[in-house]
């Protein structure tokens, strides 16, 4: 028996799972997809918001801010790629700027420092492509860019590294109390085979998929819609277009989209916003895509939409409440719902990481371990080196010599790393996740029959059995002339 | 630092061709760099036939064509390092190559010749709405997997643009067992040679809809059925014009776009149309030193074309490491007007050119009857009848340096389409 099954290996799920590996217990992490970030924590905005935006008191506002004041530490600790570029809430002369207002006084209740109001002027020395109608913003100097990938398997390594089990392609179909804790019934997504599982403590961080997760132990019933966003990512010749991130303030047609560096060099703008009834609905619309390039002129200027070299479309898990919901199920002992984690969530997956293991220390009363790992190293940038680092690299790891990728310059050694690791890469998509290869111009059309190679000789599997994304996303499909 | 006289980048058809005639012409310190485990580029996985009638006046397959020109290297005994990528490029002619064997190494050129060659446009360039599943790939890998893998990527295949390579992979495909389904273009014509349209299409049997595209795809996993739909004059899809067709695969064959990533790190300067180097006759870019042709340059419709014009580069980077630059030289720009949208090279050097010049071009149109007509100023110099023209084929005007002679005040040339 476990002592905590932990249901999602989301940024959610392993942010806990990391947190929680610092105590001596029985941990293992539920995950039906092939790979760890392989739902909403992987199609998001990729922002660790600064906490001006949630109503104050709330949970979301709580954690935002305790997760953006935690991003420091975290990113040295286990080399995640994030920085603090600032983010900037631009005022058209249409809108209202008593909103600003608002969002700066809520800003001062949450405790999030440095805000203020700059006018055009020293604003358009800030970002030149702001669009000519916008008057003036709100600054707030702690929002930061991400990559939201390698922050959840930075959480998900270490924890593994510190004796948490992962079980992948693993769906949990029910979940039944026992006298001492919770039986979870599994069907592996590949073989179709049962495998049960028991703990003491269940965590529920199943993102879209929470809601189901609380009804079948609890009949204080959770309701989480699905919230579509649809993005477009552009190459890195664009990157250079907006240095903050411009929220725009909401108004009378909506939320408003973001245009923002990303911490790679792209620049990403959306989301989209429209709720829909199939929580596996990840498919861009023309219309969505179509609007992107209207609603984000509102912001910033000749946005070079013919950049772009990519779409998206990611599931926020919206809960009627419009606040995470986070604690014990009341009628279910041991069951705990991490739900509704819609933006910020990202921002404060770290602080969420910290109370839950809290709540799980106390309520199981673990004791730290002594030999907890702390820090993990990320895949190696080659391109950070000196030319001397770099050919002595290469000299002890000929792999490194080797470009797979030609548009983001990725070598075979980091490709073999990011396979090689703990919860390592098994298909193109989690190579992609990893080490970038194939997230560049060309979209994967020149490395794929390369990484595909590789993989074929690392794993010592059949061709046919590659997928793109695990399940049965499979490229290869029979010989030639066999098929 | 190593030190050549010239360092080719890239060892397909343009990079072949420009070595030869470098050597031809007298350079014996050359290098060409290679990112694949083999020259001959791209040719390599088109195993197709129809290459270098021009050249040849034989139907060779791609790997017998560039087989001749790797022969041709191979007898003059110039260098070239295999797997191999460049780095960087600068304005000085500084070359970063890194590879497993010798690391990360820095070559000083006294010239350059880009010949990167092109890429394809990607789904996501394309903004293809829909699911994003195992299944869509660019025609070009789906032909390096059958033709160099031997692997299929599918059965029940939808194509989308009707560039050469899509029209080649639909006949491919069927060939090994695969149903094609539809060929679907954006445009009013195809992108591709009229003889690809009539060999890979219709002696098979398969409908090409002009004016459509691909409004949705379907399948979580690996594509289960792809969504065309007619576009209007605006190119936006026409509702209610949807047929759904139940595939596993849809191949994209949307456009080639040349690889100038290293042009930009030297400080090319490129033009919007072509995305390619600006150039003048003598293929040199706007950096000193720095020649470019072949794909990299403007994407071409048949290699014959492309070896023709890396010869030229071949050997005007020759011209110049043996000379230098020619000072004070004046220049005659060449400008595209009615439906002829850009020209390499884009001005000529009326004193130093070649006797005849040949200045190649795409219309943006099909046209019917009609004429290209060269200008010197505003005096009609020729008119050349074409009875068709389509976007798919280049077309070209040959230049006469003895006839430019006349003309010592030209200010510029002009080239356009018009009535006969």
């Amino acid at each position: 028996m476990y002592d905590v099954a932990i249901i999602g290996a989301g940024v959610i799920g392993s942010s806990i799972a990391r947190e929680l590996s610092r105590y001596q217990a029985n941990i293992c992490v539920i995950e039906r997809e092939e790979d760890v970030c392989n739902g909403t924590s992987k199609a998001n905005s990729a922002i660790i918001h600064a906490g001006f935006d949630a109503k104050p008191d709330s949970l979301k506002a709580k954690l935002n801010v305790r997760g953006n004041e935690l991003m420091d530490g975290l990113s040295k600790e286990l080399d995640i790629p994030f920085k603090r570029n600032g983010s900037l809430v631009v005022c058209t002369k249409d809108q209202d700027r008593a909103g600003l207002d608002e969002l700066l006084e809520k800003a001062a209740v949450n405790g999030v420092p440095g805000c203020r109001i700059v006018e055009r002027e020293e604003l358009v020395k800030m970002e030149p492509n702001v669009a000519d109608d916008v008057t003036c913003a709100l600054y707030a100097p702690t929002g930061g860019i991400v990559c939201p990938f390698h922050m959840t398997m930075a959480f998900a390594e270490n924890a593994c590294v510190n004796g948490v089990s992962f079980f992948l392609n693993t769906e949990v179909k029910h979940i039944e109390k026992t006298e001492n804790g919770y039986t979870i019934k599994t069907l592996h997504t590949d073989s179709n085979e049962e495998e049960i599982f028991e703990a003491k403590v269940v965590i529920n961080a199943a993102g879209v998929y929470a809601d189901e997760l609380n009804n079948m132990v609890s009949e204080n019933k959770l309701h989480i819609t699905a919230r579509k966003g649809e993005y477009c990512l552009l190459d890195k010749d664009a990157g250079t277009h907006v240095t903050h991130t411009i929220f725009q303030l909401p108004s009378k047609m909506g939320k408003g989209v973001l245009v923002t560096p990303t911490v790679h060099g792209n620049l990403l703008v959306g989301p989209t916003a429209l709720d829909v009834e199939d929580k596996e609905s990840l498919n861009t619309t023309g219309a969505g895509l179509g609007s992107l390039s209207m609603t984000s002129a509102l912001s910033v200027k000749n946005v070079p939409m013919r950049q772009v070299i990519t779409s998206f479309a990611g599931l926020r898990a919206h809960e009627d409440g419009n606040d995470f919901v986070i604690g014990e199920a009341a009628d279910a002992k041991g069951f705990i719902n991490v739900a509704g984690i819609e933006s910020p969530g990202l921002s404060s997956a770290p602080a969420i990481g910290e109370m839950v293991a809290e709540l799980v220390k106390d309520m199981l009363s673990l004791a730290e371990k002594d030999n907890f790992i702390a820090t993990r190293k990320g895949i190696l940038h080659p391109e950070e080196l000196s030319l001397e680092e770099r050919n002595e690299l290469i000299k002890n790891q000929p792999a490194y010599g080797n470009i797979i990728c030609r548009c983001e310059m990725i070598s075979e050694g980091e490709i073999l790393d990011a396979i090689h690791r703990p919860l390592g890469a098994r298909s193109l998509d989690a190579v992609k996740r990893r080490t970038r290869a194939g997230m560049g111009r060309c979209q994967a059309g020149f490395c794929s029959p390369r990484t595909m190679e590789i993989l074929e000789r690392e794993l010592k599997m059949s061709m046919f059995d590659i997928t793109k994304n695990g399940a049965a996303s499979n490229i290869a499909i029979g010989l030639n002339k066999e098929i | 630092m190593k030190q050549y006289d010239l360092v080719i980048v890239g060892g397909g058809p343009a990079g072949l061709a420009a070595a030869v005639a470098a050597k031809d012409n007298g350079i014996d310190s050359i290098l060409i760099i290679e990112r694949d485990k083999e020259l001959g580029g791209i040719l390599n996985q088109c195993i197709h036939n129809g290459f270098g009638l021009h050249t040849f006046k034989q139907e060779l397959t791609g790997p017998e064509y560039a087989s001749r020109f790797i022969d041709q290297v191979l007898e003059r005994n110039i260098e070239y390092k295999l797997n191999t990528m460049v780095m960087d490029i600068t304005a000085d002619k500084v070359v970063t190559v890194m590879n497993r064997e010798d690391g990360m190494v820095q070559i000083q050129a006294k010239a350059v010749i880009l010949a990167m060659g092109c890429r394809e446009r990607s789904r996501g360039a394309l903004n293809i709405p829909g699911y994003r599943p195992a299944g869509v790939f660019s025609a070009g890998t789906a032909q390096r997997l059958v033709n160099m893998e031997g692997y299929m990527p599918g059965k029940k295949v939808v194509i989308l643009g009707s560039g050469d390579i899509g029209l080649i992979m639909a006949r491919r495909m069927t060939l090994e067992g695969a149903e094609v389904k539809v060929v679907a273009e954006l445009m009013p014509y195809s992108g591709g040679l009229k003889r690809n349209i009539v060999q890979c299409l219709d002696d098979f049997g398969i409908p090409l809809k002009l004016s459509h595209t691909v409004v949705d795809i379907e399948g979580k996993n690996r594509v289960e059925a792809v969504t065309i739909a007619e576009v209007g004059p605006d190119r936006r899809p026409i509702p209610g014009t949807e047929i759904r067709y139940e595939c596993d695969t849809l191949l994209l064959s949307c456009g080639l776009i040349p690889e100038n990533e290293l042009s930009k790190s030297a400080g090319v300067a490129l033009n919007p149309i072509t995305s390619g180097p600006i150039v003048g006759d003598n293929l040199e870019t706007n950096i000193e030193g720095i020649f470019a042709c072949g794909n990299v340059l403007h994407v071409h419709d048949l290699v014959d074309y492309v070896s023709q014009e890396a010869a030229t580069a071949g050997k005007n980077a020759t011209l110049y490491i043996q000379n230098g630059v020619a000072a004070n030289v004046k220049t005659v720009e060449i400008v595209p007007e009615g439906g002829v949208r850009y020209t390499v090279p884009k001005f000529i050097r009326p004193t130093e050119m070649e006797d005849n010049l040949t200045v190649r071009f795409r219309v943006g149109d099909v046209y019917k009857n009609c004429a290209i007509a060269t200008y010197f100023d505003e005096e009609l110099i020729s008119k050349r009848k074409r009875p068709v023209m389509a976007p798919g084929e280049m077309e070209q005007v040959i230049l006469n340096k003895k006839k430019l002679a006349e003309y010592p005040d030209l200010t510029k040339i002009t080239i356009r389409i018009e009535e006969v």
